[in-house]
């Protein structure tokens, strides 16, 4: 048997999808902690992205925070803050909730800070007070963009979130490392397409969203 | 501070390991985006380009640009232990590392390069032509250096997260700066873990620093 077919055996075996361990488990775990990093990210760097790519005010800043947290290795941190907040659910979420920001904050930054200013002093002109400029004029129009940094940060949480099994948690990345522990390959090949699907899944279904959301005149 | 000054040897060691492993797939990557990108953005032979005019173009540049960036789902991780799988090394070999990385590289790259060529005037390909550039010389002293900036910006996002990725080769025993925070979460040592998170840090501000450089010397003309 090559590698393929022991594969589609892992994933056909009995008990491969339901219960304890079993796939449907792994990938309900995945989504979650995905879903909670991504929600809680975004609390965090959407309102400081709308203020900045509106008033202009503190870009420079928020370049440099963007770049330094892409170079910050989401390992160690995952490794520091196990060690400091113990083998719970804190310590990966909050590693991973600084990986996420950096995408989202760009996203959002630059998606507001690309909107035509001649458009925006229209609007202004028309008497819109600066609230509803940001949500009636800029935010529509920013959408491609912040979807863009809302799509790539998902993707990159959703390949991430595997790395949490490394201290002992969940999710499908649990396959890759007791599938590592004993060089179980079609165990690690399976995870690997798991992860792939999920994140092909999602991506989707926020192109479904983006598109849903986007005025129609923009489009 | 005390555990850096009683393990600086071993730090410099896995930091030399490190540069390596973050320099060597960011130019294979670049190497090899180069030449697909430019076949996907496509350009008849006056020079002007076809990206967007024609649908078997648009069709060809939306293909390359979404198969890099599904290989950009893929876990680090998971493409550094089914690396051995498909090049025959044994699962520590550092070359698992190199090739998994490369295709990351490929993976974000390709989609800045096809903007960058795309960001190339057709007019100012069109006035080499009319100058006498055969189209090989005119990809690479005019094409090729105007293609840069929006290259080179690519470049340093594909280099700094390269940088970070290579320490999660330390999971299946790849020696780097990654090592030192499997070891130090096994030894409970939160100093050397910050170690390593700040010399990672440091790693990716100086070949940044230096990659903005070697781009503004690339495009001096840009001076004048």
């Amino acid at each position: 048997m090559n590698i393929f077919d022991k594969t589609w055996a892992w994933f056909t075996a009995d008990g491969a999808w339901t219960g304890a361990g079993g796939i449907f488990q792994r990938v309900a775990e995945h989504l979650g902690y995905s879903a909670l990093i991504l929600l809680i990210a975004a609390v965090i760097a959407v309102p400081i992205g709308l203020m900045v790519g509106h008033t202009g005010r503190g870009e420079n800043v928020v370049v440099a925070i963007t770049g330094a947290l892409r170079a910050l290795p989401t390992l160690g941190l995952l490794t520091l803050f196990a060690l400091w907040l113990g083998l719970g659910l804190v310590a990966p979420i909050a590693a991973l909730v600084i990986l996420a920001i950096a995408p989202l904050l760009a996203g959002v930054y630059s998606g507001i800070a690309a909107v035509d200013k001649v458009t925006v002093d229209a609007a202004r002109a028309q008497g819109m007070t600066e609230s509803q400029i940001l949500r009636k004029v800029e935010l529509p129009l920013a959408l491609p963009l912040i979807f863009g940094g809302i799509r790539n940060a998902a993707l990159q949480v959703i390949a991430t979130v595997t790395v949490v099994a490394y201290i002992n948690l969940g999710g499908l990345g649990r396959y890759l490392i007791d599938g590592l522990a004993v060089r179980d390959y079609p165990r690690m090949v399976a995870a690997v397409v798991l992860v792939a699907l999920l994140a092909l899944i999602v991506d989707a279904l926020l192109a479904l969203l983006q598109r849903a959301l986007t005025p129609r005149g923009t489009r | 501070m005390n555990w850096l000054m009683n393990n600086l040897p071993y730090v410099g060691q896995l930091s030399a390991l490190h540069l390596l492993q973050s320099i060597i797939p960011v130019i294979a990557g670049t190497l090899i985006s180069i030449p697909i990108a430019r076949l996907a953005v496509g350009r008849r032979r006056d020079g002007r380009s076809t990206a967007g005019h024609t649908a078997g173009s648009a069709f060809k540049r939306g293909a390359v640009v979404n198969t890099a960036a599904l290989l950009y789902t893929i876990p680090s991780l998971a493409l550094f232990v089914l690396m051995p799988l498909v090049l025959g090394t044994s699962i520590t070999s550092p070359l698992n590392v190199y090739v998994a990385l490369t295709i990351y590289v490929v993976a974000m790259m390709v989609r800045s390069a096809v903007d960058a060529f795309e960001s190339v005037s057709p007019v100012t390909l069109e006035s080499a032509t009319a100058m006498g550039y055969k189209p090989v010389r005119r990809f690479w002293a005019v094409e090729l250096p105007l293609a840069v900036p929006v290259m080179l910006a690519g470049l340093r996002v594909a280099l700094v997260s390269n940088i970070s990725m290579v320490s999660v080769g330390a999971v299946i025993g790849i020696q780097s700066l990654g090592t030192l925070f499997t070891d130090g979460l096994r030894r409970n040592l939160p100093a050397e873990i910050i170690v390593g998170i700040v010399g990672t840090v440091v790693l990716a501000l100086i070949l940044d620093r230096l990659l903005a450089l070697i781009g503004a010397w690339l495009t001096r003309w840009r001076k004048a």
